[in-house]
């Protein structure tokens, strides 16, 4: 365990080096650990794949009181570790909705049918929420299917594509650049900003399942 | 609630911006947010607001609008110009209240920094979202000002003197004050001699989540690329091509380029001023220094805030004259 100064407004605990599902499951326990306390001056806290991040207002809260409570929190197991959710996500495959998937199959020696199927066996994990709000990193894809990112992004990735890259599958809530390889599409909202309590479809640790429509 | 504010032109996008959106960074939302809170709060301060309403940030050219009811307002880091309805023309130089009577036509010129801001009393009232009315245009969290868009204010009081902040404030000059970064080890001591010792150029890749820096090449001691992890308005990271990036408020919540250093919170809105081509440094400090500099700083606008005085009716505004270059053609308009 580490602790990083990003700045004087925000502490970066890191718990590992690599994206591993232990280690996140570390994260999540040292997030849970956190955000049950509702520290007074801590804005955000970020779990990634590795490490947990601490958004405070230092003109509020003391930091060396901070360090010691997150240092706590790696070490004193959560008293109520709250299960991520289970989402499925529905999704339409291949043709205009996966303009990729050919490339894909092609790239990888197997069948659309193939990739689709393993696409929907796997149950994923959420890493983390990033590039755009309710952007999920979901992983981990069997070593077959990791594929570099297209040599060409595209300037404009519709809303509700789902996609694969390197070991990863997310899914574009926006309208977005994007260089991934589009596999899918999905009419779930991603995110939805009339919902303040959460308002991205999901959230770091939740568990994933995408279901063939 | 109704509109108040009509655009008339819009030259450069121009966006509603208050003090961000905290709290929903684990979503992926940035905290967006005035570029530079510090001139945010001083235009709001000088119509009575409170520091955090919203207000309108410009960059390199402001807009033109038109009231439509009677409105208090007042520019920061940029100047204007009123037409009146009554066919008059007066200039409204920064850091001074002024009023808009319906059917006044107020033009903003240059905007002399990276930032500048139009506070109207009331605020602007656009509706908020996820607690803030900063506009995310990514995400389609409010909209960028269009021609003819229609733009809500709030109630005010507006009665009561027009107000000044005299003389004009000055703001610290210097090298950009940063702490070293989560993944400082992961650059070549030469690299970081480098990055504390020569000067870097904001290039015009500048917008509102970041800052390109040209200038010397950073090395890193294996790579640039990390397991992605959280960053923040301020964070420095450098890309394989060893060309810092600044990050700034719509920056995104996490990144995968190991990050050099973090300018400190005090010297946030002083990033928020740059434009392409101002040429910067970089000084480390310790994060007790960050923080006495950000405490300097609260007490700085808290006094300055204080000091905001009334204009006495019909006052020549000699000060502002004398320090201001008013804008094309209206020396020649008395």
């Amino acid at each position: 365990m580490r602790l990083r100064e990003l700045g004087d407004a925000a502490l970066t605990l890191e718990l590992g080096d690599s994206i591993d599902r232990a280690v996140h499951a570390q994260v999540m326990a040292a997030y849970e650990a956190l955000a049950n306390e509702s520290l007074p001056g801590v804005t955000d806290l970020v779990p990634t794949y590795r490490s947990l991040t601490v958004h405070f207002d230092p003109l509020i809260i003391d930091r060396q009181a901070l360090i010691e409570r997150l240092t706590a929190a790696t070490t004193t197991p959560s008293k109520s570790v709250m299960a991520g959710r289970h989402v499925e996500i529905p999704v339409r495959f291949g043709g205009e909705s996966g303009p990729d998937l050919a490339e894909v199959a092609k790239a990888t020696g197997r069948s659309a049918e193939d990739i689709v199927d393993t696409l929907c066996s796997l149950e994923f994990t959420v890493y983390l929420i990033g590039f755009l709000p309710g952007f999920p990193y979901l992983g981990d894809l069997p070593d077959w299917l990791r594929l570099p990112r297209r040599a060409t992004p595209r300037t404009a990735v519709p809303p509700g594509s789902v996609a694969i890259a390197g070991q990863q599958a997310a899914v574009y809530p926006w309208e977005s650049p994007g260089g991934w390889h589009l596999v899918g599409r999905t009419e779930v909202r991603m995110f939805d900003a009339a919902n303040a309590e959460r308002p991205a479809l999901l959230a770091p640790g939740d568990t994933v399942m995408f279901v063939r429509v | 609630m109704s509109s108040a504010f009509e655009v008339l032109d819009c030259p450069v996008p121009a966006s509603v911006q208050d003090l961000g959106r905290p709290g929903f960074r684990r979503f992926g939302v940035p905290t967006s947010g005035a570029l530079d809170a510090v001139s945010l709060r001083l235009a709001n301060a000088l119509v009575g607001n409170p520091q955090g309403a919203a207000a309108l940030e410009m960059r390199l050219i402001g807009p033109r609008l038109r009231a439509l009811v009677p409105l208090r307002v007042a520019l920061a880091q940029a100047e204007g110009v009123i037409d009146t309805a009554e066919g008059g023309r007066k200039a409204l130089p920064p850091w001074q209240s002024a009023m808009l009577a319906a059917g006044d036509v107020l033009k903003i010129g240059k905007v002399t920094v990276g930032a500048g801001y139009l506070a109207v009393a009331g605020g602007f009232a656009v509706p908020p979202v996820l607690g803030s009315r900063s506009t995310y245009a990514r995400a389609g969290f409010g909209q960028l000002l269009q021609k003819d868009m229609c733009l809500p204010v709030g109630q005010a009081e507006l009665s009561g003197p027009e107000r000044a902040v005299l003389p004009a404030p000055t703001f610290a000059a210097g090298p950009l004050r940063v702490i070293p970064g989560p993944q400082r080890e992961r650059f070549t001591d030469a690299a970081w001699e480098t990055f504390l010792c020569a000067g870097f150029t904001v290039t015009p890749q500048a917008d509102r989540m970041g800052l390109r820096l040209s200038g010397p090449k950073l090395d890193h001691v294996a790579g640039a690329d990390i397991v992605s992890d959280a960053v923040t308005p301020g964070a420095i990271q450098v890309p394989g091509d060893g060309r810092p990036i600044v990050l700034l408020a719509d920056g995104q919540t996490v990144g995968g380029y190991a990050k050099i250093a973090t300018v400190i919170s005090a010297d946030l809105p002083r990033l928020g001023r740059l434009l392409p081509g101002d040429a910067i440094r970089f000084a480390a400090v310790t994060v007790d220094e960050a923080l006495a500099a950000l405490r300097a700083q609260e007490e700085w606008l808290a006094a300055t805030i204080a000091a905001i005085r009334p204009l006495a009716m019909g006052e020549p505004d000699l000060a502002a004259l004398y320090e201001t270059n008013l804008v094309d053609g209206v020396i020649h308009a008395e």
